[in-house]
C-alpha cells in the first residue's frame, strides 16, 4: 500500500541525511521525497511517499519517531488529505505535434511555460496519478525530459501538523 | 567575592570539554591522543578531576567505557583523535549500539575550514557512525560545547539508551580563544521526549491477563538490567510464583540459583526454558526484543500465548512478534505499577493450574538439566565455569568474549545479581572481553572481575595487557583454550561435515610467557586436578594481580542445547546424538 508520510523535522545539518539513511539501512522504500523549510526557519517540512504492508509502515513511523530531530509526523494517507506534485515535461513539438501537445496540456489544465522552435515545456500540477496520466496521453509525442517534484501533502479540514 | 566571579568563567573550548565532563560527574575518560585532540589532552593535563586512561588501541577504550556503563547504568566516556582514532572506535560504538548501552564518544576532527578537503586524518565520522549511534552531532561554535556535552549525556542515558558521538573540529578547542562557560542543569528538546510511565489502562489489562494465566512465563531481557528493574522483576515473579527465563542480555535480573529461575532461553537456552516458552499460555516480556537468537522461526513461536510486552522503545514492540498487550514505558515504573495493581486486587493465579505448570516445568528440567560428561579425563569448559562460579560465589563481574566460552559462561555461571554479566550480545564482538573487564575493574577495584575468553578472542585485544599493567588492573583471565575458533568449528561439525575451514588456530603464543612479558602472572592448567589449586592461587593468593589462566579444555566440546534452525523455540539438539 502507498503511504504519504509528512514529517516536521528540525532544520539542522545532518537531519535529512539521518532520515534518508534510516530508509537505506532498514531496507524501506522511498518513492518520492520533498523537503523545505517552513514559515518557522528552525523547522523543515518533509513529505515522503513510501509503500509497504501495514507492519512495515508501522515500523517506518516508529523508527522515524526515534530520530532525535523528528519533531512530529503523521501518515496523511490515513485520513482525508490533499496531495500535489509538480511536473515539468519537455517534449518535441514540430508541425502538427505543436497543436496536439497544446490540446493535451489544455485538457489536463497544464501550462506551456517555455517554447522553442522545436520544443514545448509543459508545467502540470496535480496528484501523482494525474501526472502519470498526462505522460500516458503524450505517448504519441517524443518526450525529451521529465522532471517531477515528488509529492507534497496536507490534511484536509482543521487537522494540522504543527508545533 | 570579586566582581568578576559573578560573570561566567572564561574558558577555551578544550577546557570546556573537560570541565563539562567534570560537571557531569565523570571520573574516567578512556582514550588515545592524536593531532586533532591535542588541545583537549592539554586541558586534561592541567586539571585533576577527570582522569584519563590510556589504552593501547581505541577499540579497547570504547569497550572499557561500555562495560563501565553496563556495570553502573551511567554513560561511559571515550576520547579519540580524528581519522584512524575515530575509525578504530567504530566496532566499540556498534557494540554499544546493538546492546543499547549509554556512551559518549568525543572524536577529534580536522579544522572546520579543512572539512571536506580530504585533509590529513580526516574521515566523515558523522557519516560513518550514523547507522550505529543513537545520535551524533558536531561542534560548530566553541561556546556551544557545554550545551552539546549535556545534550550528548541526556540523549545517551534517557529513553532507550545508546551511544552518542560528538565530533569536535580542532579549531573549536584553540586554547587562546575563550568563551563564557555555563553548564546547563537540564536539557529540554521539543523533538525528543522519551516516555517514562506506562499507560495505566494497559497495565490494568496486562495484570488481568496475567492473573488469568494457567501457564505463564516471565521472559526478561537487557532492558531490565539497564533499566534498573531487577528488584521489581524479582518481587513480582516471587509474589506470583512465576517461572522466569532471561535472555543472554538479561542474566542476573533474577537470581540464577533460585528455583523459579528456569535458565536462559533461545539458541543455547535451557531445555526447560525453551519448552516453557513454547507451551506457555501467557508470556510477560519485559525489556526484551524477541531477537532472532531467541525466537528461532517466528512463524512457529509460542503458538498459544497471549503476549504482554513492556519496553521503552515502541519500535521494539510488534517488530518481529505481535504483542497483544503492548506497554510503552520505562520497565522500572511499569513493573512497580503492575506489582501495586496485583497487590491491590488481592488475587493470585489459579494455584492448582500453576502447580501443574510447575510440575511440567520440573519434568522438563530433568530431561537435560545442563548435563555434560563429568567422567572425561579432559577438562570440560562447563566444569571450569562452575568452579569459577563457586569460588566467586556467583558475585563476580563476568566479562565475556564471543564464542563457545561465552555460552558456557552464560549457562553455567550462576548470576545472583544484575549488572554482573557483561557481554556483547547483539553484535557479538570478539575482543570485547578483556577491555570490558578492565573497565569494570578500574571502577570496582575491590570486586572479583573475571574475563572469560578463548584463545581466538583474547588475541583480538591482547595488547591491553599492557594497559592492565600501567593501571594495576588485577582482572582474572579464564582462557578456555580449545585450540579452535570453537563456535565456528561447532557449526562446521554440524553443517559442513567437519570441514574446518580456517577454524583451527596454529602457532598460538605461549600465553604464560606472554602474560609474563607484560609483567603479569600466567598459570597453565592442562589436567582436571590442576584446576582447583590454580583457581585458589589466582583468586585468593594473588587476589590483586592480573592472572592469566590458560586452561586447556576438551577441543571437541559442543554447546548444548542448541536450537534447530528453522524450528520452533523448543526444537533443539540436546547433544551430539540427541534431538527433540
Ligand atoms: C570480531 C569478530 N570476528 C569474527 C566473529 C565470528 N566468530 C564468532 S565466535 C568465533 C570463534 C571464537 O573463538 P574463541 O575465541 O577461541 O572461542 P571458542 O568458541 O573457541 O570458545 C568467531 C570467529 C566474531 N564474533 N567477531
Ligand atoms: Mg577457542
Amino acid at each position: 500500500m502507498r503511504h504519504i508520510i509528512s514529517v516536521l523535522l528540525e532544520n539542522e545539518s545532518g537531519a535529512l541525511a539521518r532520515l534518508v539513511g534510516l530508509f537505506a539501512q532498514r531496507g524501506y522504500n522511498i518513492d518520492s521525497l520533498t523537503v523545505a523549510p517552513t514559515e518557522d526557519p528552525t523547522l523543515s517540512r518533509l513529505t515522503l511517499v513510501t509503500h509497504g504492508n501495514d507492519q512495515v509502515i508501522e515500523q517506518i513511523t516508529k523508527q522515524l519517531h526515534k530520530l532525535i530531530e523528528v519533531v512530529k509526523l503523521t501518515d496523511l494517507s490515513e485520513a482525508a488529505h490533499i496531495e500535489r506534485e509538480l511536473m515539468l515535461v519537455k517534449v518535441k513539438a514540430v508541425g502538427e505535434q505543436r497543436d496536439e501537445v497544446k490540446r493535451s496540456a489544455d485538457i489536463f489544465r497544464g501550462q506551456i511555460v517555455d517554447v522553442s522552435a522545436t520544443t514545448y515545456t509543459v508545467q502540470l500540477v496535480g496528484t501523482s496519478d494525474k501526472l502519470d496520466a498526462f505522460i500516458q496521453a503524450l505517448s504519441g509525442t517524443q518526450i525529451l525530459e521529465v522532471v517531477r517534484s515528488g509529492v507534497s501533502g496536507i490534511s484536509r479540514g482543521e487537522k494540522t501538523l504543527a508545533l | 567575592m570579586t566582581s568578576q566571579s559573578k560573570h561566567a568563567e572564561m574558558l577555551s573550548g578544550a577546557a570546556m570539554v573537560i570541565r563539562a565532563l567534570a560537571d557531569e560527574g565523570v571520573e574516567y575518560v578512556y582514550g588515545y591522543p592524536g593531532g586533532a585532540v591535542l588541545h583537549i589532552y592539554d586541558a586534561l593535563f592541567q586539571q585533576n578531576k577527570v582522569k584519563h586512561v590510556l589504552v593501547r588501541h581505541e577499540q579497547a577504550a570504547t569497550h572499557m567505557a561500555d562495560a563501565y556503563a553496563r556495570a553502573t547504568g551511567k554513560a561511559g566516556v571515550v576520547l579519540v583523535t580524528s581519522g584512524p582514532g575515530a575509525t578504530n572506535a567504530v566496532t566499540g560504538i556498534a557494540t554499544a549500539y546493538m546492546d543499547s548501552i549509554p556512551m559518549v564518544v568525543l572524536t577529534g576532527q580536522v579544522m572546520s575550514h579543512l572539512i571536506g578537503e580530504d585533509a590529513f586524518q580526516e574521515t566523515d565520522m558523522l557519516g560513518i557512525s550514523r547507522p550505529i549511534v543513537k545520535h551524533n552531532m558536531s561542534v560548530r561554535r566553541p561556546e556551544d560545547i557545554p550545551y552539546l556535552i549535556k545534550k550528548a549525556f541526556y540523549i545517551a542515558q534517557s529513553g532507550r539508551p545508546g551511544p552518542v558521538v560528538l565530533d569536535i573540529p580542532k579549531d573549536m578547542t584553540i586554547p587562546s580563544n575563550k568563551f563564557p562557560y555555563h553548564y546547563p542543569d537540564e536539557i529540554k528538546l521539543r523533538s525528543y521526549q522519551p516516555k517514562l510511565k506506562g499507560h495505566s489502562g494497559q497495565i490494568k489489562k496486562a495484570v488481568s491477563a496475567l492473573l488469568a494465566a494457567k501457564k505463564p512465563v516471565l521472559y526478561s531481557g537487557g532492558g531490565v538490567i539497564m533499566g534498573g528493574a531487577a528488584a521489581e522483576l524479582t518481587e513480582l515473579a516471587q509474589y506470583l510464583n512465576l517461572p522466569v527465563t532471561n535472555t543472554l542480555m538479561g542474566l542476573g535480573a533474577y537470581p540464577g540459583e533460585d528455583k523459579q529461575f528456569i535458565g536462559m532461553l533461545g539458541m543455547h537456552g535451557s531445555y526447560e526454558a525453551n519448552q516453557a516458552m513454547h507451551h506457555a499460555d501467557l508470556i510477560l516480556a519485559v525489556g526484551a526484543r524477541f531477537d532472532d537468537r531467541v525466537t528461532n522461526n517466528t512463524k512457529k513461536f509460542c503458538p498459544n500465548a497471549t503476549i504482554i510486552h513492556i519496553d521503552i522503545d515502541p519500535a521494539s514492540i510488534s517488530k518481529t512478534i505481535n504483542a497483544h498487550i503492548p506497554i510503552v514505558g520505562l520497565v522500572q515504573p511499569v513493573l512497580e505499577e503492575m506489582l501495586a495493581t496485583v497487590k491491590q486486587k488481592k488475587k493470585k493465579l489459579d494455584s492448582s493450574a500453576l502447580e501443574q505448570w510447575w510440575q511440567q516445568i520440573n519434568d522438563w528440567r530433568a530431561v537435560h538439566g545442563g548435563r555434560y560428561d563429568t567422567t572425561s579425563a579432559l577438562l570440560k569448559p562447563q566444569h571450569v565455569i562452575e568452579q569459577v562460579s563457586k569460588i566467586t560465589k556467583g558475585e563476580a563481574f563476568v566479562c565475556s568474549d564471543v564464542g563457545q566460552h561465552q555460552m558456557f559462561a552464560a549457562q553455567y555461571y550462576k548470576f545472583n545479581k544484575p549488572n554482573r554479566w557483561i557481554n556483547s550480545g547483539g553484535l557479538g564482538t570478539m575482543g570485547f572481553g578483556l577491555p570490558a573487564a578492565m573497565g569494570v575493574k578500574l571502577n570496582f577495584p575491590q570486586a572479583d572481575v573475571v574475563c572469560v575468553t578463548g584463545e581466538g578472542s583474547i588475541q583480538m585485544n591482547i595488547q591491553e595487557l599492557s594497559t592492565c599493567k600501567q593501571y594495576g588492573l588485577g582482572v582474572k583471565i579464564i582462557n578456555l583454550n580449545n585450540g579452535y575458533l570453537g563456535m565456528v568449528k561447532q557449526w562446521q561439525d554440524m553443517n559442513y561435515e567437519s570441514r574446518y575451514a580456517s577454524s583451527y588456530m596454529d602457532s598460538l603464543p605461549d600465553f604464560i610467557k606472554l602474560a609474563e612479558a607484560y609483567g603479569h602472572v600466567g598459570i597453565r592448567v592442562t589436567k582436571p586436578e590442576e584446576l582447583q589449586p590454580a583457581l585458589q592461587r589466582a583468586f585468593v593468593e594473588l587476589k590483586d594481580q592480573l592472572v592469566f589462566l590458560d586452561i586447556h579444555i576438551d577441543p571437541k566440546e559442543h554447546v548444548y542445547p542448541m536450537q534447530i534452525p528453522g524450528g520452533a523455540v523448543n526444537e533443539m539438539f540436546l547433544s551430539k546424538t540427541e534431538r527433540t
